[in-house]
């Protein structure tokens, strides 16, 4: 009752708070907002399934890739351009999951040919004329266009990404007390006993892929409209898979909140960071490491994991 | 056609011997630990800056840097490995994976702060230095390279096989149980495997400096090239990983001589993504139970 409570008062605050704070500020809150989605969408796949995908970078450059050239060419908006990149994506992470897991790949060598896929994207993408190549794409910005995914300020594409969050967070929570989220959990913990526990291990691994792969391409199109360019090392880059990753598994991978909490954490130190090293490219992104190093060795399940141990009678809060 | 197809042999062959040492050293951490080291690419980037400055403060020779070099990054990499990952060993796999990318964006950007992201090179008097052989031509600096990458690589062959440090890391990698119950230091020799891969890759970026630029994710392309070679190779397979990376050094410079722009990257990757869904045991590695 009590975790209820709370969580309906962080939710009114999140909505309620943002108009009020200076320009800064809503920026940090959207990028905290932006990579604690990230987080939560690869969380789905890594932290349930345990399959550490180092690559969804291939999710989330084919989504922000797909709605801008529906827009760009076909003038589709990229409301609807953003589910077709979805649906292409899911379709490419069910190609690319089918093959690794159809040949029994898994822990590191799963990481390594998910990285492999994102990468070959990106090199098709460096060298493909017709996307913009290595130049990138510009979403043409003509003022406040709502029907269009475009907005004057920052605002309106805060309380979108607010949205995003809010759902995935919802389906993550809808998830870990489904038939598929107990066997997800099983698969990460033992998968040769979860088979012989009767878990169809291929197809609950496929679906958590396609549901993260959809997630993040959403993700995607969230950052091109909101940054209104992409190019193919921003979006197909290693910084966009580790980005999702991080937050996940400093927030605690493998809960619903973890992923937000994460970022909360993470990105603001590292916003800071730039801010006040300004000219000094890397330190925050060196402090992240520090971080990241830090959380590992001496919270290995995460700020969730950590706070649970400190109240075992407490039960579990959401 | 024919000429372009020698060219290409030639180059991709003399780059293969780097990948082979560098990948050399991530297949031997790989087989002590059972870790896939991240930050091997950012050592090998730093082993190259070390070189780029002790010649451009103390006008050292690259190729004699590596004598500072190489104990340098043995005795970093055992401190990586006596103070990152040693202390996490009952961690789960994966996050002793993302305590080696921890340590890779670390240095990364520690250089990045330190030295900015411009390209530098290292200007010597024999960094021009070519040669013809039947219209083909081979550029001193790399056949250097691709030697001396190939001759520390057989030499640390031999020391696995000879010595008693090196037979305890075999032994360590091929059983650790057994290592443990025959009374092997195996927390010792986890550290020595990881400073002798460490120095195995810096030493390979002081080889390459006369020749490449010096940035600070110079690494991120080698590590991710090591990556494809180690899993060609075998992982742990020390002589795979030579050979391993004589086929990417070829794979890819074929490719860039056929293909158009940077999609000889594509080929590697395609070979690598085919060798792990067929092989992931390698090419010349039996099926073991993992």
């Amino acid at each position: 009752m009590a975790g209820r409570l709370g969580l309906l008062l962080v939710v009114a605050a999140l909505a309620a708070v943002p108009p009020l704070l200076p320009k800064y500020a809503l920026e940090v809150l959207i990028s905290v907002l932006f990579f604690g989605y990230l987080g939560a969408c690869w969380n789905i796949l890594g932290g349930y399934g345990g399959q550490f995908s180092f690559g969804h970078a291939a999710f989330f450059g084919i989504g922000a890739y797909t709605s801008t050239l529906l827009f760009l060419r076909l003038g589709l908006t990229p409301w609807l351009g953003m589910l077709v990149g979805g649906v292409l994506a899911a379709a490419f992470g069910l190609f690319a999951g089918y093959l690794s897991f159809r040949y029994g790949l898994r822990g590191p060598y799963f990481s390594l040919v998910t990285l492999a896929f994102a990468e070959m994207l990106r090199v098709v993408a460096v060298n493909w004329k017709a996307v913009g190549s290595s130049l990138g794409l510009v979403v043409p910005n003509r003022g406040s266009a709502p029907a269009l995914f475009l907005f004057a300020d920052k605002l309106p594409y805060y309380y979108v990404i607010l949205v995003m969050v809010l759902a995935v967070l919802g389906i993550t929570r809808a998830l870990e007390r489904s038939r598929m989220g107990y066997a997800l959990a099983a698969i990460r913990e033992n998968e040769d006993a979860a088979e012989a526990a009767g878990v169809d291990a291929l197809s609950t691994k496929l679906a958590a892929m396609a549901a993260s792969s959809f997630l993040t391409a959403l993700g995607g199109t969230f950052y091109a409209q909101y940054f209104a360019y992409i190019d193919p090392s921003l979006t197909f880059g290693p910084a966009i898979s580790i980005g999702g990753l991080l937050p996940a598994i400093v927030g605690g991978a493998g809960t619903v909140a973890g992923p937000l909490l994460g970022s909360f954490v993470l990105t603001p130190v590292s916003e800071l960071t730039r801010a006040v090293l300004r000219g000094r490219a890397g330190a925050d992104i060196m402090l992240y490491g520090l971080i990241l190093i830090l959380v590992i060795s001496f919270l290995p399940n995460g700020l969730v994991g950590w706070i649970r141990s400190r109240r075992p009678a407490a039960g579990r809060a959401a | 056609m024919t000429w372009l197809f020698l060219q290409a042999v030639v180059s991709g062959l003399l780059l293969g011997g780097v990948y082979g040492l560098v990948a050399s050293g991530l297949s031997l951490i790989f087989g002590v630990l059972r870790i896939i080291n991240f930050a091997h690419g950012a050592v090998m980037m730093l082993g190259m800056y070390t070189s780029y400055w002790l010649f451009v403060l103390v006008g050292l020779d690259p190729y004699l840097s590596i004598l500072v070099t190489g104990p340098l990054f043995f005795v970093l990499g055992m401190l990586i490995q006596r103070i990152v990952i040693e202390p996490n060993r009952a961690a789960a796999e994966h996050n002793q994976l993302l305590l080696t990318l921890g340590v890779a964006l670390v240095f990364e950007n520690l250089a990045l702060v330190l030295w900015q992201g411009d390209f530098r090179t290292v200007r010597v008097w024999y960094s021009g230095a070519s040669f013809l052989v039947a219209d083909v031509l081979v550029e001193v600096p790399r056949l250097i390279a691709a030697g001396g990458a190939v001759l520390i690589a057989l030499a640390l062959w031999g020391f696995l096989r000879m010595t008693d440090a090196g037979k305890a890391i075999r032994a360590l990698s091929e059983e650790p149980e057994g290592a443990r119950l025959v009374g092997i230091d195996v927390a010792r020799i986890r550290g020595v495997a990881f400073g002798i891969g460490s120095a195995c890759v810096a030493v390979a970026g002081a080889l390459v400096t006369p020749f490449f630029y010096v940035a600070p994710d110079v690494g991120e392309t080698f590590n991710i090239m090591a990556f494809v070679v180690v899993v060609l190779g075998g992982m742990g397979n020390f002589l795979g990983a030579l050979v391993g990376g004589f086929i990417v050094g070829l794979a890819e410079s074929l490719g860039a001589a056929f293909l158009p722009g940077s999609l000889k990257q594509l080929v590697v990757f395609g070979l690598f993504v085919i060798v792990l869904l067929l092989r992931p045991e390698g090419l010349f590695g039996a099926r073991r139970g993992r």
